[in-house]
């Protein structure tokens, strides 16, 4: 890991301190070794963007970061917590990530804005009234407001994502994770969700993003990250990343890719 | 009708015409749902010789050739040839409530009413003042006991008003040693003001009793022994204690088994399998005569509370696979969520998982139900007198000796109408619940 | 490389607080504390039942199953008298759950496939008939199945002396039911190795029609040939011996018939009462288990013209029973613990030997009830390993 990385982005931004420090970290599912040695340094509002043929490990990886998976060496260390058995820090690290996921997990027993509240409410320790007024200010940026009262079970795919992503705004987090947020879309929604996603990393949010959405790639990511078996393979500003990818697989997987 | 297929219609202008044979009419029913293959015609004319058979048979006995009066066996004999139903009109009141005094039957009758409530609130979504309701329904039991068994009302009153304070404070905060914490005060409070005080360790000073709530006798109720309950009131008794106290119960156990902690979960399945292994008349048996051993000397119970006990742990492990079910048609997303939320394992349990597990077993829950209440009749073989034990106790009556068939039959028939009722409505939720998937 | 200052670090926390909020050390505090839980109640109540038990001067031990019942049993598959003791007294009680539990598992299964089947039909009459039946038996208690037949059994059949007599053979009295015994004579050995030997051909001819059949596509008429041998066979061998059976006919002598064998009306009912009860669940299962398998399978088999029975065996029946077998065990299960209802009609299973007459003779309630749980639990235990060999197997064979 080069230390010498400018704290300016690859737009041109001020990047702030170092929010996510992945060292040597290695993971096993029983015999199996599913993340060798990743290292990781994610700058406060830095967008990264992590992809990678199916099985190399991307959400396993992005898991680890708010613990939903366990790692077994090396450090992860998150807004200068770092990540052990310790429940506290568990718990201060996932109050801080939000995470989007690739089948929205909503609540189906909830209402949308009750899927809101909840968290700030049970984890926050916020009254009720404040939640609401909050996530109702979320739910208009993901532009849907008037679905609060609605059960997730009727809105349409597109519309659950973004009250996904809305409902991990309500925790305010610092870093948000999305794993494959649009990949269990169809094309239409996928631009709803994709506007909201561009619209949050122009407000400054840290992101961490595994996508197999190109364009999004290119206009947002800061640093575009590839994985293959369980390795980091190649890590570059989006620009070098596509016009003149290092490693052979790389360019094998961004071949691929590019052809449909 | 060659005239219609000759007919040519402007485009768009075809009306809609019969079809060319018959989709209705008798005959054609008959033909279709009963005489359509030769095995159907041998099939449909073997079950019309079997109804022919049965059914005249059945009805004369049970309606046209019985006895609706009299006083005793030969007068119905007299009237009639087939049944003597005069019988149970007599033992009705025997059957409903056992041997509870008659003067005091209006609590019985007014338990019954709360329980109707309370169960039409918990089942019905949409029923009006829905919420009272169910903060009713946690009353219920102690409610319920009390009318039943009778004494100081007051006493009741204040346990449950702790209880309550007790409750509401805990759900205040969300860390467990607050919770416990808050609990084990409100019991202490509770006991050093009301229940006798306490007596201070490594001395004989007593303190605290500050008020004697055995003064207030204002709602007391006579005292009823247990050992009076008897007929279709026990039947629902234990029905409704075993499934009132399995439930929490079993849920603990089913969270204990996906626990993966491994002596917790060993403890639950070696439980759970235990008392699933074993028929629930060896757990009677243990209640009725061994209970006792395993209480410190000299602790004794009635038989109905030690029976409640025994029916309460047996229905419980049937409850925790059931809602075991439950638990795991539940999304791993959803506890996923709930933990990048940050949600700890309790509130993620109460609040996701839990709401959603138990509303897909509810169907499941009643039929675990309708299983109890059958199984409520096994009493009779300890003793109590559930009410085909006061149907046979009757047969013992010289007056009315022989007529088995009628006590049996009759029943049979009130098992039949609740079990069938409550079996409807399990398959009713079932189907909303699978409708309910599909959109 | 700089190392971040950890929010959590500085102030160093308590060792109570750094116990409790590390994941690993909670859950060992967790566990210690729930076996610690559990073994006081154990604890307790073993200490309490040795006090309370020396209190009465009873102590504890099974040297009693050593010592003479001295109580009659009127079904015994083995020889017993009440000379006997306890001990053989509960080997004749397993010995009767089994018989009216296997009895029962066999009835009730075949019983509970016709029904379900039926209640399939597009029969309307038969449909409803079924459904009649299915709902009328499973909401109302097994015990009162058991009474009502029995009563049946006992008070509406007739008494020895007007038996009602099945071709000068069997008896119906309300003592029970009379039938002759066979007693076979030195020649059935033949019979017997006929029908070993139309098995074990049976199973060559499948093997090979199966191989045949793989190579050359030609299909033999397996069903009938396995038939001929089986049935066919030991039944030539049986005429061409003379038919090397006597039969020991019960005769009416007194008050009741004497030889041949019965089958008692406490058997009968309790069997009957199980089989009905349980075929109605079983009913319900298999319909299920029908109907869980998706309709397009059928009709995709059918579009690939296969004829409908073939349909059935190929593609529905193997689906339909992954779904039916698990529900179908525990119903195996529910029979078996329901047997020991037979304590209300006085049938002589385990739960009546030892865990009744000589749980009241000896005062040994706690021995008595351990060993007849641990007898249930064990035939629990097998019939779920057996039920889970054969889910695995067919799990195995759909894959
Ligand atoms: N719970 C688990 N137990 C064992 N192996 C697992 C488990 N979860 C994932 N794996 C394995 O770990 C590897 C990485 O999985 P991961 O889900 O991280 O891949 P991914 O890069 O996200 O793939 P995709 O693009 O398909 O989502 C895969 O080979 C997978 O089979
Ligand atoms: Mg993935």
């Amino acid at each position: 890991m080069n230390d010498s990385t400018n704290n300016v982005s690859a737009t041109g931004r001020a990047l702030g301190e170092s929010t996510i420090q992945i060292r040597n970290m290695h993971k096993w599912y029983g015999e199996f070794h599913v993340l060798r040695d990743i290292n990781l340094d994610v700058k406060s509002g830095e967008r990264i963007v992590v992809c990678g043929p199916s099985g190399s490990g991307k959400s396993t990886m992005i898991r680890c970061i708010n613990r939903l998976e366990e790692h077994q060496q090396g450090d992860i260390i998150v807004d200068n917590v770092e990540l052990t058995n310790d429940l506290k820090n568990i718990e201060a690290v996932r109050r801080e990530v939000g995470m989007v996921f690739q089948h929205f997990n909503l609540f189906p027993h909830l209402t949308v804005l009750e899927n809101c509240t909840l968290a700030p409410i049970w984890v926050r320790k916020q009254p009720k009234a404040e939640a609401e007024a909050i996530a109702m200010k979320y739910l208009e940026r993901v532009k849907i407001p008037d679905q609060a009262l609605k059960y997730p079970g009727q809105l349409s795919g597109g519309q659950q994502q973004r009250v996904a992503i809305a409902r991990s705004l309500c925790m305010s987090p610092k870093v948000m994770l999305f794993d494959e947020p649009t990949s269990a879309l169809d094309p239409e929604m996928i631009k709803e969700v994709l506007d909201v996603m561009i619209e949050l990393a122009e407000e400054g949010m840290t992101m961490i993003c595994v996508t197999h959405e190109m364009g999004f790639a290119k206009t947002v990511a800061d640093r575009v990250i590839f994985m293959d078996e369980g390795q980091i393979i190649e890590e570059n500003e989006p620009d070098q990343f596509f016009n003149n990818p290092q490693s052979e697989r790389t360019q094998l997987f961004l071949s691929q890719i590019l052809a449909h | 009708m060659s005239e219609s297929t000759q007919t040519k219609y402007e485009p768009g202008q075809h009306p809609s015409l019969p079809p060319p044979f018959k989709t209705r009419g008798v005959a054609l029913w008959l033909k279709e749902n009963l005489f359509s293959t030769p095995t159907n015609v041998v099939l449909s004319l073997l079950a019309i010789y079997f109804l022919y058979k049965v059914v005249p048979g059945v009805l004369e006995w049970s309606l046209f050739d019985a006895a609706f009066t009299g006083n005793d066996r030969n007068e119905c004999r007299a009237q009639a040839g087939g049944a003597c139903w005069a019988f149970i009109g007599e033992r009705l009141q025997l059957f409903t409530y056992g041997f509870y005094p008659e003067a005091e039957r209006w609590r019985v009758n007014l338990s019954f009413v709360l329980l109707v409530v309370c169960s039409v609130g918990l089942l019905w979504e949409n029923c009006p003042g829905r919420k009272w309701i169910i903060a009713l329904s946690v009353v219920f039991p102690f409610a319920a006991a009390f009318l039943l068994v009778g004494g100081n009302g007051v006493k009741l009153f204040v346990a449950l008003a702790c209880v309550a304070v007790a409750l509401a404070l805990m759900f205040r905060g969300s860390s467990t040693t607050f919770v416990i914490v808050i609990g084990a005060v409100c019991a202490f409070l509770a006991k050093f003001i009301f229940f006798g005080g306490i007596t201070l360790p490594f001395t004989d000073i007593h303190v605290g009793g500050i008020i004697d709530l055995d003064d207030y006798t204002f709602l007391n109720l006579p005292e009823v022994s247990t050992d009076l309950f008897g007929g279709f009131m026990l039947t629902l008794i234990i029905g409704v204690t075993g499934i009132v106290f399995s439930l929490p119960l079993g849920i603990l156990l089913a969270l204990g088994r996906q626990s993966n902690l491994p002596i917790v979960k060993y403890a639950c399945v070696v439980f759970i399998e235990f008392i699933r292994g074993v028929p629930l008349i060896t757990l009677l048996f243990v209640a009725s005569t061994m209970l006792s051993y395993f209480l410190p000397p000299g602790t004794t119970f009635n038989l109905l509370i030690r029976v409640l006990i025994m029916v309460t742990l047996f229905a419980s492990a049937y409850m925790a696979e059931v809602v075991r079910g439950g638990l795991q048609a539940v999304h791993k997303g959803q506890t996923e969520a709930a933990d990048a939320l940050g949600l700890k394992y309790w509130p993620s349990m109460r609040l996701i998982v839990l709401p959603q597990a138990l509303k897909i077993s509810i169907p499941a829950i009643v039929n675990t139900f309708i299983g109890l209440y059958k199984d409520s009749t096994l009493v009779i073989v300890i003793g109590l007198l559930d009410p085909l034990g006061i149907g046979r106790a009757s047969l013992a009556d010289t007056k009315w000796n022989g007529l088995t068939n009628e006590v049996y039959l009759f029943v049979a028939i009130f098992f039949f109408i609740s079990c069938y009722a409550m079996a409807r409505y399990s398959l009713y939720l079932e189907n909303k619940l699978h409708t309910g998937h599909k959109r | 490389m700089s190392t971040p200052a950890l929010a959590h670090s500085p102030s160093q926390p308590s060792l109570i607080s750094r116990l409790w909020y590390d994941k690993e050390n909670r859950s060992i505090i967790v566990q210690i504390l729930a076996a610690m839980a559990l073994l006081w109640l154990f604890g307790s109540m073993v200490l309490n039942a040795i006090h309370n038990l020396e209190a009465l001067g009873k102590g504890f031990s099974f040297n009693f199953l050593k010592q003479p019942a001295s109580y009659d049993i009127n079904q015994t598959l083995i020889e017993y008298s009440s000379r006997s003791t306890h001990f053989r007294a509960m080997l004749v009680g397993i010995i009767n759950t089994l018989l009216v539990a296997v009895a029962g598992i066999f009835l009730a299964t075949i019983l509970g496939f016709i029904l379900g089947v039926l209640r399939l039909s597009k029969n309307w009459l038969v449909n409803k008939l079924a459904y009649c039946y299915i709902e009328f038996v499973r909401n109302v208690p097994l015990l009162l199945h058991i009474l009502l037949i029995h009563g049946v059994v006992v008070h509406s059949l007739p008494r020895p002396k007007q038996a009602i007599n099945v071709g000068d053979a069997a008896f119906f009295t309300n003592r029970g039911v009379f039938m002759p015994s066979p007693e076979f004579l030195p020649l059935f050995k033949f019979v017997a190795a006929a029908f070993i030997i139309g098995v074990v051909f049976t199973w060559g001819f499948r093997r090979y029609a199966k191989a045949l059949q793989e190579r050359t596509g030609k299909q033999l008429p397996v069903f009938w040939v396995s038939l001929i041998a089986i049935i066919g066979l030991p039944v030539v061998v049986f005429l061409a011996t003379g038919q090397p059976v006597n039969w020991d006919i019960p005769v009416l002598s007194g008050f009741n018939y004497k030889g041949g064998m019965v089958v008692r009306p406490e058997f009968l009912a309790l069997w009957l009462a199980l089989s009905l009860y349980t075929a109605a669940f079983i009913a319900e299962i298999v319909r299920a288990g029908i109907l869980a398998v998706n309709h397009g399978q059928t009709e995709a088999s059918m579009a690939l013209g296969l004829p409908r029975n073939r349909t059935l065996n190929l593609v529905v029946i193997p689906q339909a029973l992954r779904v039916i077998v698990p529900p179908l065990s525990s119903q195996y299960l529910n029979l078996t613990k329901n047997s020991s209802l037979a304590i209300a009609i006085g049938y002589m299973d385990v739960t009546a030997t030892i865990g009744g007459i000589s749980l009241n003779q000896t005062g040994r309630e706690m021995e008595c009830m351990l060993i007849v749980m641990a007898i249930y639990l064990s035939f629990s235990l097998l019939i779920s390993a057996g039920m889970n060999y054969y889910n695995n197997r067919i799990a195995l064979v759909e894959r």
